[in-house]
C-alpha cells in the first residue's frame, strides 16, 4: 500500500508567539517547532495501516529547509521516506494544497492522511482541498476508521452535538481528530535509523497567494478586574455598572 | 552549540514521554515508596536502555550525549525514574559493554536493552563508601570457580524482579602489599546469593536500593569481568562515566524546579500582583536561571571531552558536583518561592527537595568530588 501523510511544522504550544516587525508574520526568533499535533494522529493512522497491509509511509511537507527537522521526526516515528517541497515563500492554504496536490497525483497514492488543521493557522482546508484537486474521495476529522481489505472505508466524524458515520473507498484523502489513536512515541533507535532514511527534495511550480495577510495581532490584553466593594451593599453599584458601563443587563 | 538535531528530537520525545508517563504518577510512586515495573517496561520501550550501545548487542547505538539528554529529561520530571536509567546503563551495562568479552557481552547485554531486565553494579559496602578500597567482600578461586563472600549496600536495581543480576568488586588477593580488587558477574539465581530492596528512604522512593548479601556464592571461572586485578581501574572508569550522569539528574532536577518556580511565581498573587513582580523573587528567578545554564554548559562540555575521546575526568567530576550542588541551591529557593505551599506534598517541588539531597552523596560525594579536581589541578 502506499500511503502518504501531509504535516506540517508549526510553533510549539507552548511557545509564546510573538508578532513580527512586518506586522503580518511571526517572529520565528526564539520559536521551538514541532510536528503538528494532529498530523501525529496522521502518522499513527498512516503506521498502523501499513503495519496491517504491508506497504510504505512517505511524510511530505512543504516549506523552508527547517521543516525537515519536522519530517524527520515522522521518519523516527517509523515512516520510511520523507518529501519536502522546497519553499521559502509562505502560501495560502490554496497554494499549499496546489503544490502538495502537483506532487502527489502521478506518485498512485493509495490513501493520503493529513490532520484536521494545523494549529498555526487553523484553515482547515487541506483535505478538502486535496480531495477537489486531486479528484478523490475526503473524509475529514475522523475519529474513527476502518479501512477494510476491499479498500472500503468507514469513518466516524464528531459533528455538532453528535456522531456521523461515513463510508467511501480508496484512494482517497483522510483528515484524522484527535482520539483517532494513540500516537506512538519515536523510539530512540528510530531517531537514529531517520537520519538514514531518504527525503526527496522537489521544487513546486510558481504561485501567487489568492489570499493575502494584510496585519496579524495579538488578542486584546484582558484588562484588570474591578472589585465594586464587598457585601450586599455593593450589589447596587454593581448592577449599575453591568448595566451601564458593560451594557450586558 | 552542542545540539545536533537527533539530539533535539531525543530532547523532545524524552520530554513529551515523562510529562504524559511518569508525571502524573510520579507522586503517587514517592507516596507508596513503589517501582513501577510499567514504567521501567515503557521506558525500556522507547529506548532508553542500552542507549550508548550499539544496535549489535540490542542497544540503540546513540552518542553519550544523547543518553545524557534523555538522563536530563526524565529528571526533570522525576529524579527516581532518572535513577533508574542512570544506574541500569552506566553501572548496570557500562562495565559489561566496556570490559566484557565478546562472549560475555553476547550473552549478558541483549536482555539488558529491551526493558525486561535490569543490572546492577555492588561497590558500596557498610563499611566501605568514601573508601572504596577498604570494602572486604572477597572471592577466592577454587577448583574452577570464583567463591564469594561479603555484602553491598545502596545498590541501585539491585532487588526488582526483573533484575538479572550484578556485576561485583571483590578483593581477590593481595599484590606487593596491596589488595587486588577484580569485578566478577553473578546472576541472580547464584545459590549464596541474595538481595534485599532497602525501604523508609528520603528520596528517590520509586527507585529500588537494594543490599546484596554473598555466602559461599560461587560462580564459574569465567564470570570475570576484565582481567584478574583490573577491578579497581574498572571502578574508576566506570564512576567517571556515572558521574555526568548524575550531573545530567542535577541539571534535570534544577531545570524542572526552576521551572515550577518561575510558573508558581507568575500565578501567586501577594499585595495585589503576582509574586514575581517583586525583585526579590525576580532575583532569585534570575539566579536560579544562571545556575542553570552555568551547570549546562559545564556538562555539555565534559560530554564534549569524553565523546571526542580527550580527557574528562576532571570536568567530569566538576560536572557532577557542580550540578548537584545547584540541584540544592535552586529546589531550595523554589520552595522560598512556593511558601508555605512548597512544604506540601500536593506540589512536586516538595519530591524535588528531598530528591536533590542524594545527589551530593552518590557516586562520589561532593567533598570526594573536590578531591578528585584538587588532585587534578595540583598535578597539572
Amino acid at each position: 500500500m502506499n500511503i502518504f501523510v501531509c504535516v506540517s511544522h508549526v510553533p510549539d504550544t507552548t511557545t509564546k508567539v510573538q508578532v513580527g516587525e512586518d506586522g503580518k508574520s511571526i517572529d520565528p526568533s526564539g520559536v521551538t517547532w514541532i510536528l503538528n499535533p494532529y498530523d501525529e494522529y496522521a502518522v499513527e493512522a498512516a503506521l498502523q495501516l501499513k503495519e496491517a497491509r504491508e506497504g510504505e509511509v512517505t511524510v511530505v511537507c512543504f516549506g523552508p529547509d527547517a521543516v525537515k527537522e519536522t519530517i524527520r521526526k515522522g521518519l523516527a516515528m517509523g515512516a520510511d521516506k520523507g518529501l519536502h517541497i522546497k519553499s521559502d515563500q509562505p502560501r495560502d492554504s490554496f497554494g499549499t494544497a496546489k503544490a502538495l496536490a502537483e506532487t502527489l497525483k502521478d506518485r498512485e497514492a493509495d490513501v493520503i492522511f493529513c490532520g484536521r488543521q494545523s494549529i498555526d493557522y487553523d484553515g482547515w482546508q487541506m483535505a478538502g482541498l486535496l480531495g477537489e484537486m486531486l479528484d478523490l474521495p475526503s473524509v475529514t476529522v475522523a475519529s474513527k476508521l476502518e479501512i477494510k481489505e476491499d479498500g472500503s472505508i468507514e469513518a466516524e466524524r464528531e459533528i455538532e452535538g453528535g456522531m456521523e458515520t461515513v463510508v467511501s473507498k480508496l484512494p482517497a484523502v483522510i483528515s484524522a481528530q484527535k482520539g483517532l489513536n494513540d500516537p506512538r512515541y519515536p523510539k530512540l533507535q528510530g531517531i537514529m535509523q531517520a537520519k538514514r532514511k531518504p527525503i526527496e527534495d522537489v521544487e513546486p511550480s510558481p504561485y501567487k497567494n489568492r489570499v493575502e495577510v494584510l496585519e496579524m495581532s495579538k488578542p486584546p490584553v484582558k484588562s484588570a478586574g474591578k472589585i465594586v466593594g464587598e457585601g450586599p451593599d455593593a450589589v447596587k453599584e454593581l448592577v449599575k455598572l453591568l448595566h451601564e458601563e458593560a451594557k450586558v443587563i | 552549540m552542542y545540539e545536533q538535531e537527533e539530539h533535539r528530537l531525543i530532547r523532545s520525545t524524552v520530554r513529551e514521554f515523562a510529562e504524559q508517563e511518569i508525571k502524573p504518577v510520579a507522586k503517587e510512586l514517592d507516596d507508596r515508596e513503589e517501582f513501577s515495573y510499567d514504567l521501567t517496561k515503557k521506558m525500556g520501550e522507547i529506548g532508553l536502555f542500552g542507549i550508548v550501545v550499539t544496535p549489535e548487542y540490542g542497544g540503540q547505538g546513540m552518542d553519550y550525549f544523547s543518553y545524557i539528554i534523555a538522563v536530563e529529561e526524565l529528571a526533570r520530571i522525576d529524579g527516581s525514574q532518572a535513577a533508574t536509567i542512570a544506574a541500569h546503563n552506566s553501572l548496570g551495562i557500562g562495565p559489561l559493554y566496556y570490559h566484557g568479552t565478546e562472549e560475555q557481552k553476547q550473552r549478558y547485554i541483549p536482555p539488558l536493552c529491551t526493558g525486561d531486565g535490569l543490572w546492577a553494579f555492588g561497590l558500596t559496602e557498610p563499611e566501605a563508601g568514601s573508601d572504596s578500597r577498604g570494602s572486604k567482600t572477597s572471592a577466592r578461586l577454587e577448583n574452577g570457580n570464583w567463591i564469594i563472600n561479603g555484602s553491598k549496600i545502596f545498590i541501585t536495581n539491585g532487588a526488582t524482579d526483573i533484575t538479572l543480576g550484578t556485576t561485583v568488586q571483590a578483593v581477590t588477593g593481595e599484590v606487593d602489599g596491596k589488595k587486588e580488587f577484580s569485578t566478577i558477574i553473578v546472576n541472580r539465581d547464584t545459590p549464596g546469593y541474595t538481595s534485599r530492596a532497602m525501604k523508609e528512604k528520603m528520596m528517590w522512593r520509586a527507585s529500588n536500593t537494594a543490599e546484596l548479601y554473598f555466602d559461599d556464592c560461587t560462580v564459574p571461572e569465567d564470570h570475570l569481568l576484565g582481567d584478574r586485578g583490573d577491578g579497581s581501574h574498572i571502578m574508576l572508569e566506570t564512576l567517571d562515566d556515572g558521574r555526568l550522569s548524575i550531573a545530567a539528574m542535577g541539571l534535570g532536577l534544577a531545570q524542572g524546579a526552576y521551572e515550577m518556580a518561575l510558573e508558581y511565581s507568575k500565578q501567586r498573587r501577594q499585595f495585589g500582583k503576582p509574586i514575581s513582580k517583586f525583585q526579590v523573587i525576580a532575583f532569585k528567578l534570575a539566579d536560579m536561571a544562571m545556575k542553570v545554564e552555568l551547570g549546562r554548559n559545564l556538562l555539555y562540555k565534559a560530554c564534549w571531552l569524553k565523546q571526542n575521546k580527550q580527557p574528562f575526568a576532571k570536568e567530569s567530576a566538576m560536572a557532577k558536583l557542580y550540578c548537584s550542588e545547584i540541584a540544592k541551591e535552586v529546589a531550595d529557593e523554589a520552595v522560598q518561592v512556593h511558601g508555605g505551599y512548597g512544604l506540601m506534598k500536593e506540589y512536586d517541588i516538595e519530591r524535588f527537595y528531598r530528591d536533590q539531597r542524594l545527589l551530593q552523596i552518590g557516586e562520589g560525594t561532593s567533598e570526594i568530588q573536590r578531591l578528585v579536581i584538587s588532585r587534578y589541578i595540583l598535578s597539572e
